[in-house]
């Protein structure tokens, strides 16, 4: 609710539609930016309580779960960080629409999509598809576990290597030497 | 050395996190740009502003340059960037301004543009969203700029403001031969 | 007036941090004793000032002064008392007094409570915090002084965002803030470390109880602001893997590894440069947290009012500290020694694992938050990285975590027989897999990723097996049935504060995955007398009435739950209307139960008094939040350990170093 207020460069990006146009203006700017919320967790700090409820009636079931699964992975635009069927804003409430009107005309869940990214761009999907520009996204994080495993790898063997070295007689000596030193206080500099 | 080069690793990657977060103090989360530029303008036919019996639709587009303006009376931004669009509309006598008057009533939105002046050819009304989303608007104002083609050449997303056609929008755009020279969003 | 010596008191706290960021320090260098000895006085002044200022700003609240542009923007007379309280670290400035107040109390604690640390170190430490603390306090003070007026004062203030105003959201920042500053604990410790040169067993000891400390509150905090999300925003989710969420839970996670990490340090000497580095690391991450929510550079629900000039500071900031601490790190580290040597098969093999795998988790989580940044600068696109990104992430790396978190505790320190450890963890092995076949025979799967159920409840009951028969291993030798009792009570805590805290993850697991794959929800539309049917519950709509609230007008809705034909609960969801800020908010209502929530939730009125309502069945959610406090409640257990008890601490630890320096040198 309310983001035009969070963004001061543009008035009224989720725009409200005529009709409550005179409940944004009651809002303070000072407040509400404030009032966005600090916490951390308020996930839906900005639509608490305000997503919308709209029954969207599908004669098969299976599209039901679709529709809810789709307007759950798609990000409503305008929202500071919402998916459609979090967001009470009106875009959202369109985009809903919109998605229902072309599920029920028999389009698949892949059509919708397409549809929604040729006009809005990835931006609108909270699952970046597998396509080049996403290569990063999607295999960094194998090349990071690789990082990982080669640093493992290093590190056993290291250790193990080490443990077959047997200690020299100087070196036992001066083991002995530390272990008694360890009995008496620790001194300190200070 | 190469035992020191490997303790020095987290300060480089802190370094390239810094550069990113310094860069991301200087962009706006909220802008997306838009995948229609540099593709020809959607598909929309809309009944006019006040005159239900004409229509507008991408037929208006052809032949020369338009800046495609999405405005409401709800939005204060576009009223903040009326003024500008009327100085273009005086100004440039080689682009047509378009207004598409989006999730608006028509009482309002005429009454806007009795009370501030009318730079536009013609509005198209769209109360319901129908070409809104197909154009990718999530927002007023947005403005579009279409050479005479109907070729998006760039999206403007917020308020036009004093410079911003000369800073902005002119250079995506051949005046002379009404094409784009690049596409930007 | 008040106002003015609430500044002025932050003035005199900023004062304070300076001298105690310089003149210990100095007096470590030269062995000035009494430059030294200032160190403990300065941090208790500093928490003096800090309180004082942060009492006077409650007195602002309590006291309704609105010539404070801070409590006018963040309170109103009609508030209840308890949340003009809440409201003072209800936004950014307060928020920030929260933190430095905070910061202050741990180093107070840290300058009380440490009376076996060498001075040298000690003045270190301190030294370490007071330039944490000044950079706190400089922010406050030039970019959000939280006292600052605004003349003529208004006559009303505007209200506590409405969120906020739940006894949960009251509790969740300082929860939060106290794990976030406590690790400014452990990193100051590292630090101190690096600057002395001697990162050794006492230094790792040292350490342990105030990072788990730490942890603890980071746990219990992120676990209620789960909870608030779920029960107070009527989604009925409970984790959205929005940006601030995220920065919460990376330094969760580094927190998480650098209390396995401190562990092997204390035992065996080991990974010391890994443990000083994941100390400076959990503690940038709650920094960068800071970063993400108040500069804007991210889109999060959650994100305060962004001032280009705030992002800058806090960047300088970064700078200075995480840049200068590793910078520290890169000089004097290579010095360090690698420490014990330890066999594949082994206990620090397996702590090592798991150190990387968080690691991982949390490289993972700072990937996908700054991914849409990252793309920007690169000129790739806009894109959205959401929930089903980081679930996937999630679900291919903890699997392997927990497998590991079974095997470790079982293992023995530096080498250890495969046969032993395949008949200790045989029992368990097969327990397992007859639970996973079991979960796919009897229980529908209703999902498309039917193999996460056989996976999860596989992997929670693995968790419990060998954690049990980690136990029976442990009391081997003692038979009497007491043996457990006598063994906590001796030296055995940290021991089962493992275990529990584990315990508390396969707890965890096992609500992530119920919820996710049998929860049930329905929208429906539902006029006064109508009935509907959820997972077998049938929820009564008797209407909704109209309630005023001290602040606010609530429109009341009453449900009626059977089981059959027995009524088991009434609900009484709720919208309200706030008068000052005229915010709507839904406050759901729930029947919770050990293995399932009843959740209404109250959409919007529709045509001839019928309500669009959201119904849910969550099988096993509030076993994600237990498991939470399962898991601090070990952290709890483990700090109790005698040998974490003050003044037996130095001579035992001091042993270890020479052993573990023994090691490191053979």
């Amino acid at each position: 609710m309310m983001p035009s207020l969070l963004a001061p460069r543009r008035q009224a990006p989720s725009n409200p539609g005529p009709g409550r146009g005179s409940r944004r203006r009651l809002a303070f700017p000072l407040v509400a930016g404030f009032l966005t919320g600090f916490l951390f967790l308020p996930l839906f700090t900005l639509t608490a309580g305000a997503y919308t409820l709209e029954e969207f009636q599908f004669s098969d079931p299976a599209k039901t779960e679709e529709f809810r699964r789709l307007t759950e992975e798609l990000r409503c635009l305008v929202c500071q960080n919402e998916s459609l069927a979090g967001s009470q804003a009106d875009l959202a409430q369109d985009l809903r629409e919109e998605v229902y009107r072309l599920l029920q005309s028999g389009k698949s869940r892949q059509e919708v999509i397409d549809f929604l990214v040729e006009r809005y761009g990835d931006f609108v999907l909270y699952d970046p598809p597998l396509k080049p520009s996403t290569y990063p996204l999607w295999f960094g994080p194998l090349l990071l576990a690789g990082v990982g495993g080669i640093f493992l790898f290093l590190t056993l063997r290291k250790k193990r290597a080490a443990r077959e070295r047997e200690l020299s007689a100087e070196e036992q000596q001066r083991l002995r030497a530390l272990l008694a030193d360890a009995s008496t206080p620790t001194k300190d500099k200070a | 050395m190469g035992k020191t080069l490997k303790f020095l690793i987290p300060l480089a990657l802190f370094a390239g996190l810094v550069a990113l977060l310094f860069f991301g103090l200087g962009t706006d989360p909220r802008k997306v740009p838009s995948p229609l530029v540099g593709k020809l303008a959607p598909e929309f036919s809309l009944p006019a502003l006040g005159d239900p019996t004409r229509t507008v639709s991408n037929a208006d587009l052809l032949g020369q340059v338009s800046l495609v303006n999405v405005w409401a009376s709800w939005c204060y931004s576009c009223r903040a960037e009326h003024a500008q669009l009327l100085r273009l509309a005086r100004e440039l006598k080689e682009v047509q301004i378009l207004g598409l008057n989006w999730k608006d009533t028509e009482a309002d939105a005429q009454q806007m543009l009795r009370a501030s002046g009318n730079p536009y050819q013609v509005s198209a009304f769209d109360p319901d969203n129908r070409a809104g989303i197909h154009w990718g608007v999530y927002g007023a104002p947005e403005t579009f700029l279409v050479d005479s083609e109907g070729r998006i050449c760039y999206k403007k997303i917020g308020p036009v403001e004093p410079g911003t056609w000369e800073s902005e929008l002119a250079p995506t755009i051949d005046l002379t031969t009404r094409k784009c020279k690049e596409y930007r969003s | 007036m008040i106002p003015e010596l609430g500044h002025f008191a932050l003035i005199l706290a900023l004062g304070l941090a300076l001298i105690q960021a310089i003149l210990p320090l100095a007096g470590s260098y030269t062995g000035n004793l009494a430059w030294m000895s200032t160190a403990r006085p300065l941090a208790w002044g500093q928490f003096v000032f800090t309180a004082i200022a942060f009492a006077l700003l409650l007195l602002a609240f309590l006291t309704d002064d609105f010539s404070v542009v801070y409590v006018a923007s963040n309170s109103n007379t009609l508030m209840p008392t308890i949340y003009k309280v809440s409201a003072v670290w209800g936004a950014h400035e307060g928020s920030l007094l929260l933190w430095a107040g905070f910061l202050a109390a741990w180093g107070a604690a840290v300058a009380g409570l440490s009376r076996n640390i060498p001075l040298q170190v000690l003045a270190r430490i301190l030294a370490v915090m007071g330039m944490v603390g000044i950079g706190f306090l400089l922010f406050m003070l030039l970019t959000s002084n939280p006292f600052e007026r605004i003349f003529p004062p208004p006559l009303e203030g505007r209200d506590l965002n409405p969120l906020l105003q739940d006894p949960g959201l009251a509790i969740h920042p300082p929860l939060l803030y106290m794990g976030y500053v406590g690790f400014s604990v452990a990193f100051a410790f590292a630090i101190a470390a690096l600057l002395g040169g001697k990162l050794d067993a006492a230094w790792a000891r040292w350490s342990r109880p105030w990072t788990t400390t730490a942890w603890i509150f980071l746990t219990l905090g992120i676990a209620l602001g789960s909870w608030w999300a779920y029960y107070e925003l009527g989604w009925g989710g409970w984790w959205f893997w929005d940006p601030v969420e995220n920065a919460s839970l990376m330094p969760w996670l580094a927190g998480t590894a650098l209390m396995h990490s401190l562990a092997v340090t204390e035992k065996r000497g080991a990974f010391k440069s890994w443990t000083v580095l994941l100390a400076i690391t959990a503690f940038s991450l709650s920094l960068l947290g800071t970063f993400l929510v108040r500069s804007g550079v991210l889109t999060s629900v959650h994100a305060f009012a962004t001032d280009p000039a705030r992002g800058t500071f806090i960047l300088i900031f970064l700078c200075i500290v995480i840049g200068g601490s590793l910078a520290l790190y890169a000089w004097r580290a290579p010095a360090v020694s690698g420490g014990g040597r330890f066999d594949l098969l082994s206990r620090e093999s397996f702590l090592l694992a798991n150190n990387l795998l968080l690691t991982l988790l949390t490289a993972l989580i700072l990937l996908g938050t700054l991914a849409p940044l990252i793309y920007e600068a690169m000129a790739w696109g806009k894109i959205s990285v959401g929930f089903p990104w980081f679930n996937t992430m999630f679900v291919a790396v903890t699997p392997f975590l927990a497998l590991l978190m079974g095997i470790g505790p079982m293992t023995r320190w530096k080498q250890d027989e495969p046969g032993r450890l395949a008949r200790e963890l045989r029992v368990p092995f097969i327990l397992t897999g007859a639970a996973s076949l079991l979960t796919v025979f009897l229980m529908p799967l209703l999902s498309l990723d039917w193999y996460l159920v056989p996976l999860g409840i596989g992997l929670a009951v693995w968790l419990l097996t060998a954690h049990i028969q980690a136990i029976r291993e442990r009391l081997r030798h003692k038979n009497s049935p007491s043996a457990i009792l006598r063994d906590l009570a001796t030296n055995g805590r940290s021991f089962y504060g493992m275990i529990l805290a584990h315990l508390g993850v396969a707890m965890f697991v096992v609500g992530v995955t119920m919820v996710a794959n049998y929860g049930q929800e329905k929208d429906v539309r539902m006029s006064p007398g109508d009935s509907q049917e959820v997972a077998g519950y049938r929820f009564l709509f008797h209407g909704v009435r109209t309630q005023r609230g001290p602040n606010y007008m609530a429109m009341r809705g009453h449900f009626q739950i059977f089981d059959g034909e027995k009524p088991i609960a009434d609900l009484w969801p709720e919208k309200r209307n706030y008068f000052a800020s005229q915010k709507p908010m839904t406050e759901a209502s729930i029947d919770w139960g050990f293995t399932r929530d009843l959740y209404v939730s109250l959409g919007e009125p529709l045509e001839d008094g019928d309500w669009a309502l959201r119904l849910y069945y969550k099988p096993y959610v509030r076993w994600i939040w237990l498991g939470a406090v399962l898991m601090a409640l070990g952290g709890l257990l483990a700090i109790t350990d005698r040998r974490y008890r003050l003044a037996r601490g130095l001579t035992r630890a001091s042993a270890d170093v020479a052993g573990a320096t023994a090691t490191a040198r053979s």
